[in-house]
């Protein structure tokens, strides 16, 4: 492709000036916990994060090797739940008019409260950490598939028709591919709360993980470690949510528009 | 073109007529009425609209705006039905005004679009579409993607798509309008040229007068809403047609005044 990224000076100039702001945020961080602003058993100062993510390396990965696993999977069976969905929806006005409340009621379900229950129910194995993580994270992905779907021009429609296109073939060659920046748009949503969910699920029966691992150094007053699993979640979400804007730009050229990306 | 052996017709559309549509792709259109609710009241975008054209001619339907044109189309391509008249004549694939071409697919594919709807293999399109590409001037492009072709290219585009879907009649609506006046100069010659040696039931809706002038064997004029023919006019001259041509410049003048906006 023509438009191909290159390193120019401007944005060097921009990601100078990123870092920097960056940079200013975690000093004044440091500045007010170190002058005493706040106790560090509740808020610990970056620098003595820094230090457990280093110390506490080894056991931050091996229960970010388990979350990891638990959200990549999640939103894997969320996306593909979500897609199946959202075509059926898209076919039947009578499936989307009974189903589309229920979507809708199944953000409101209390996870901290339903969570629980799934483990009571599914053991502590995978499968109830799968569900959370799916539960909240396809509900983005099917309003934005749908929104896809439904945004493809009538007229283009039409047009496929004068030209003998069944039902299927329309859908192959016109909404298909029309609906997966609206797929790529809706995962970007998902990854976030894919990783809060993957932490609730942890907290309501598990016995590894950063949720787990948080939970455990809470309990302890080991605030530096807590905070170091929260960064840990906090940059798995953002590099998740990077690696789904380069897929889409390299999966979908024809879709990218240059604004409002993280990557 | 071969300049067409019809006989002389004026005025009034007929609508009773005995017309010759038993060879390959003619088009009559009687006594149309079409109607549309809309939430501020009905709509009427055609009281006994009437019209033929007889295999391999090409009319040119030219009214003001909102006349109905495009309703018209609609209803020969069948992607409506009327109130009340008929409407009846081989199969007509559309050229929508917007080019619509599909941004995820490449010139050549979108060219072979209509074949792919058939369920025609990529490749078999493909190999259909390439010498259409290279007549067209658009060899070397056969692989780049909508958004960097020139209006005109995509235009041409757009136009290949319909007459790859082989149907005996062109449903044309504006299909220049948004091009500069030398592209819009330069793809009437493509037309022209085209029709020459892969004849076709031509229905070119236009606001451009000249345009219907230079390309058609006969001009429908349309009535502002709601849209019936007020006038006929036979074009027997040989093309190609320079829009200086005294006669043409007459013909012109002649379809103005039906039009209401004659000097």
């Amino acid at each position: 492709m023509s438009r191909r990224a290159r390193t120019s000076p401007a944005k060097v100039r921009v990601a100078i000036g990123a870092l920097a702001l960056l940079l200013l945020l975690i000093g004044a961080w440091e500045l007010y916990v170190d002058l005493g602003g706040a106790d560090p058993l509740i808020l610990p100062a970056p620098h003595s994060i820094a230090k457990a993510l280093y110390t506490d390396r080894s056991l931050l990965w091996r229960n970010f090797l388990v979350t990891a696993q638990e959200v990549l999977l999640g939103i894997l069976v969320a996306t593909v739940l979500a897609f199946a969905l959202s075509v059926l929806l898209h076919f039947s006005p009578v499936v989307r008019r009974a189903v589309y409340p229920l979507l809708v009621a199944s953000q409101a379900l209390p996870i901290p409260i339903v969570a629980p229950v799934l483990v009571l129910w599914l053991g502590f194995g995978i499968l109830p950490k799968l569900i959370v993580i799916a539960l909240v994270s396809f509900f983005s992905i099917v309003v934005t598939t749908l929104a896809a779907l439904a945004g493809v021009d009538p007229a283009l429609l039409k047009l496929m028709r004068t030209f003998d296109a069944t039902r299927l073939r329309i859908f192959r060659h016109v909404e298909l591919p029309a609906a997966l920046p609206g797929l790529f748009t809706g995962a970007k949503i998902a990854v976030a709360v894919a990783v809060i969910g993957a932490v609730f699920a942890e907290l309501s029966g598990s016995s590894s993980g950063l949720g787990y691992l948080f939970q455990q150094a809470n309990a302890q007053i080991l605030m530096p470690r807590a905070y170091a699993a929260v960064v840990i979640l906090s940059a798995f979400a953002i590099a998740l949510f990077a690696a789904l804007t380069v897929a889409e730009r390299l999966l979908l050229p024809w879709a990218y528009q240059p604004r409002g990306d993280l990557a | 073109m071969p300049a067409k052996g019809a006989t002389t017709e004026t005025s009034e559309a007929p609508a009773e007529e005995p017309l010759d549509l038993h060879g390959p792709g003619g088009v009559r259109v009687a006594g149309v009425n079409r109607t549309f609710r809309t939430k501020r009241g009905d709509v009427t975008a055609l009281a006994g609209m009437s019209l033929h054209a007889r295999p391999h001619e090409v009319v040119a339907v030219v009214g003001p705006s909102g006349c109905g044109k495009t309703t018209l189309l609609e209803l020969v391509c069948g992607l409506q039905s009327a109130d009340s008249g008929t409407v009846d004549g081989a199969p007509a694939a559309l050229m929508p005004q917007r080019d619509l071409l599909l941004p995820w697919l490449s010139a050549i594919d979108n060219a072979g679009l209509a074949l792919r709807a058939r369920g025609v293999s990529r490749e078999e399109a493909r190999a259909a579409a390439a010498p259409w590409l290279r007549r067209f001037g658009l060899e070397g492009f056969e692989r780049t993607l909508p958004a960097e072709l020139s209006g005109g290219m995509r235009q041409r585009v757009s136009f290949l798509r319909t007459l790859l879907a082989g149907k005996p009649v062109l449903a044309l609506d504006e299909p220049f309008a948004s091009l500069d006046a030398i592209t819009r100069a330069e793809m009437q010659g493509w037309l022209a040229h085209v029709l020459a040696s892969e004849p076709r039931t031509v229905l070119l809706v236009t606001h451009d007068v000249e345009e219907a002038v230079v390309l058609a064997d006969r001009v429908v004029v349309m009535s502002p809403r709601p849209g019936r023919a007020v006038a006929e006019i036979e074009l027997e001259m040989p093309r190609p047609r320079r829009r200086t041509d005294p006669r043409v410049v007459e013909l012109r003048e002649r379809a103005l005044e039906a039009l209401g906006v004659g000097a």
